[in-house]
């Protein structure tokens, strides 16, 4: 049975919860607009469409939109071979989401790493604790509003009071700069970091980029 | 406590069995529980993994493993640079294999841009055999160190003898040894250097001789065999669950290899076997990884034979994608030509124009599957990269797997487990 077809039952299953496949490169993606049901349509995907592999669970932060919070959740059938990516939005005022690790196990580290870097909490998960980040860590990293080169903190004995060590990290690439120094600066500190949260790298004050006409600036974040 | 724990070692079984009459007459036999904190830096962690162990006497009751010391946000920095920017980033995830990373990591950002079916053949055979090359590197290594961890010293000198000549043909190939960056988007940095292919075959000649002398060394050595058979043994039905992938599932019996499952690069024309194990235990894992190799030389050789324009290219076959706005246009080219100046500079200030859209590409590493699931909004940078590293998923079963094992155990399992922190917190 194809990927498609399988889509189709879980649509068939849940009806309007479930969007229509849609396809890109060939893979099938679906979306949940209700997240409040994934753990039952993800029992179902494993016991009755035969998904019995989680291949990997993601977050994506969509900074300024709303919902702020994507999951995505990669499956995989051992017996027929098929992949399916299944979607669900969860708004930043809830920041959270029912577990998953009672329908595979394998989700146990996946949802603590997606809690630890971007503070999605998991309801129900029998160890939820930080897994890459420190216990007591302040922040969570991959949000799009966290600084590349890292945030400073109040508490010395739980993160870095300053930037850090290699101050700035890797060079940031801005396309249609005028130069080299505006096209590469060491960090970009986000305009919705307050600034005392930020790096300290403003007294630097990377230049503003110049709107040079026929090259199209890219906004990031 | 001895019905809340499985013995799955015949060591532990034995000693709790011998234990448990006599703590009904005598409760003060059994003591506290002791913690031990096995790492961060520990020769048989591989890496800096901390394992907070539980122990009643010398039989683990509860383990708890501790990642993340060599978190560098590698997803984090993928978000703030161009795709090609990227490459050299992948040589440090796996870094036993980084020829293998470059080469997943290509495929996922050309699986975005629609450009698989655009690959030359040239360049689809390199891309296999540094994978294959990767491959048996990552497992001599693998298996050296694990023989090594319970006490043969013997089996890690001859499989790094083996793997320095690999890393001298992969210096002839990229000119680095270890940070290899060798595939760009859409081709590779550059073909094979002259005298290349007659160099790898004289080293496959030596690697099979090699391959069954470890063998020779290990298969029936009765210490080796002792301290890995019945260790460590994940069932079928567990290795599924905990997502395992690699060798470490196949061992346990799941005949899963994306190399034939979801062919990439040119694997369907390409003969091989994958082997699995019976049993699951340290052993099955060992011996699927000397079969893997085994089957690498194989694929190695076919790719030798089989590649188009030969060993010295004589006639030009493309290693790049000739469209000219995918990699970067020949110098001279770029020097003489108006357009191909302009892509020249598109290229390097925008980065490769990927569409937007959201692709996941999984490829067969030597430690299991590395995917790379990249959601994209356009341009030269994703918005977000997300790395499923085999290490970390494969990781997570410890916490089940240790309970009811010896402490001396837990090197035999990790060696058979074969991990590389590098990978694992990215």
């Amino acid at each position: 049975m194809s990927p498609v077809e399988l889509a189709q039952k879980l649509k068939v299953r849940f009806g309007n919860l479930i969007s229509e496949p849609k396809e890109f490169r060939g893979e099938i993606t679906v979306e949940l607009s209700d997240a409040d049901v994934l753990a039952e349509v993800c029992a179902f995907a494993k016991t009755d469409l035969g998904f019995d592999f989680l291949v990997d669970i993601t977050s994506i932060d969509n900074y300024g939109e709303d919902p702020r919070w994507t999951l995505v959740y990669h499956l995989y059938g051992l017996g027929h071979h098929g992949a399916l990516r299944l979607k669900t939005a969860v708004s930043e005022e809830l920041s959270e989401v029912l577990t998953v690790t009672g329908v595979w196990r394998t989700a146990e580290w996946h949802e603590r790493e997606i809690f630890d870097m971007m503070g999605i909490r998991f309801r129900g998960h029998p160890d939820l604790r930080r897994i890459l980040m420190w216990e007591g860590y302040p922040h969570y990293p991959l949000r799009k509003d966290f600084p590349l080169a890292g945030k400073p903190t109040e508490a010395p004995e739980i993160a870095f009071t300053e930037g850090a060590p290699e101050e700035g990290g890797p060079f940031v690439t801005v396309a249609g700069g005028k130069d080299a120094m505006s096209r590469e600066p060491r960090a970009r500190v986000p305009e919705s970091a307050p600034a005392d949260l930020s790096t300290g790298l403003e007294a630097k004050e990377t230049p503003k980029q110049p709107e040079t006409p026929g090259v199209e600036t890219k906004e990031f974040i | 406590m001895a019905t809340e724990i499985q013995y799955p070692d015949p060591a532990a079984r034995l000693a709790a069995g011998a234990a448990s009459p006599a703590a009904d007459e005598l409760p003060d036999m059994h003591g506290e529980k002791m913690v031990l904190n096995m790492g961060p830096s520990h020769p048989a962690t591989h890496g800096v993994l901390r394992m907070v162990l539980e122990l009643d006497g010398e039989i683990i009751t509860k383990a708890t493993p501790e990642v993340g010391y060599l978190h560098r946000g590698d997803e984090k920095i993928a978000e703030n640079m161009t795709y090609t920017q990227f490459i050299p980033y992948t040589d440090r995830l796996d870094y036993l294999a980084p020829l293998a990373n470059n080469v997943a990591y290509a495929l996922a950002v050309e699986k975005l841009m629609g450009l698989e079916q655009a690959l030359p053949p040239r360049c689809r055979y390199i891309r296999v055999i540094c994978c294959e090359l990767a491959r048996v590197s990552a497992h001599l290594l693998g298996l050296g160190s694990f023989a090594m961890d319970v006490g043969a010293l013997t089996v890690f000198l001859f499989t790094f003898t083996e793997r320095e000549k690999i890393y001298n043909l992969i210096e002839a190939l990229t000119g680095a040894r270890l940070t290899t960056s060798y595939t760009r988007i859409g081709g590779l940095s550059r073909d094979l250097p002259p005298g290349w292919v007659g160099q790898c075959r004289q080293f496959l000649e030596e690697v099979v001789r090699n391959i069954d002398e470890t063998e020779q060394l290990l298969s029936r050595n009765r210490i080796f065999v002792d301290r890995t058979r019945e260790v460590g043994v994940i069932s079928r039905e567990a290795a599924i669950d905990f997502g395992l992938t690699g060798p470490n599932l196949r061992g346990s019996g799941v005949e899963h290899d994306l190399r034939k499952e979801h062919p990439y690069l040119v694997y369907d024309q390409l003969e091989f076997d994958v082997p699995v194990g019976s049993v699951g235990d340290c052993y099955d894992r060992y011996l699927v990884r000397i079969e893997e190799m085994r089957q690498s030389v194989r694929i190695l050789r076919q790719c030798l034979e089989k590649i188009p324009g030969g060993a010295d290219n004589a006639a030009g076959e493309p290693i790049d994608i000739p469209d000219g706005k995918t990699v970067l246009p020949s110098k001279h080219k770029v020097l003489t030509s108006m357009e191909e100046l302009i892509h020249q500079f598109m290229l390097v200030t925008e980065g490769v124009n990927a569409p937007p859209g959201e692709v996941y590409f999984g490829a067969e590493n030597p430690k299991g599957e590395l995917g790379f699931y990249i959601n994209s909004r356009g341009g030269g940078t994703p918005y977000r990269m997300k790395i499923r590293s085999p290490s970390f998923v494969n990781l997570s079963i410890l916490s089940h797997l240790m309970p009811g094992h010896m402490v001396s155990d837990t090197v035999a399992i990790f060696g058979s487990l074969d991990f590389v922190m590098g990978e694992c917190d990215r």
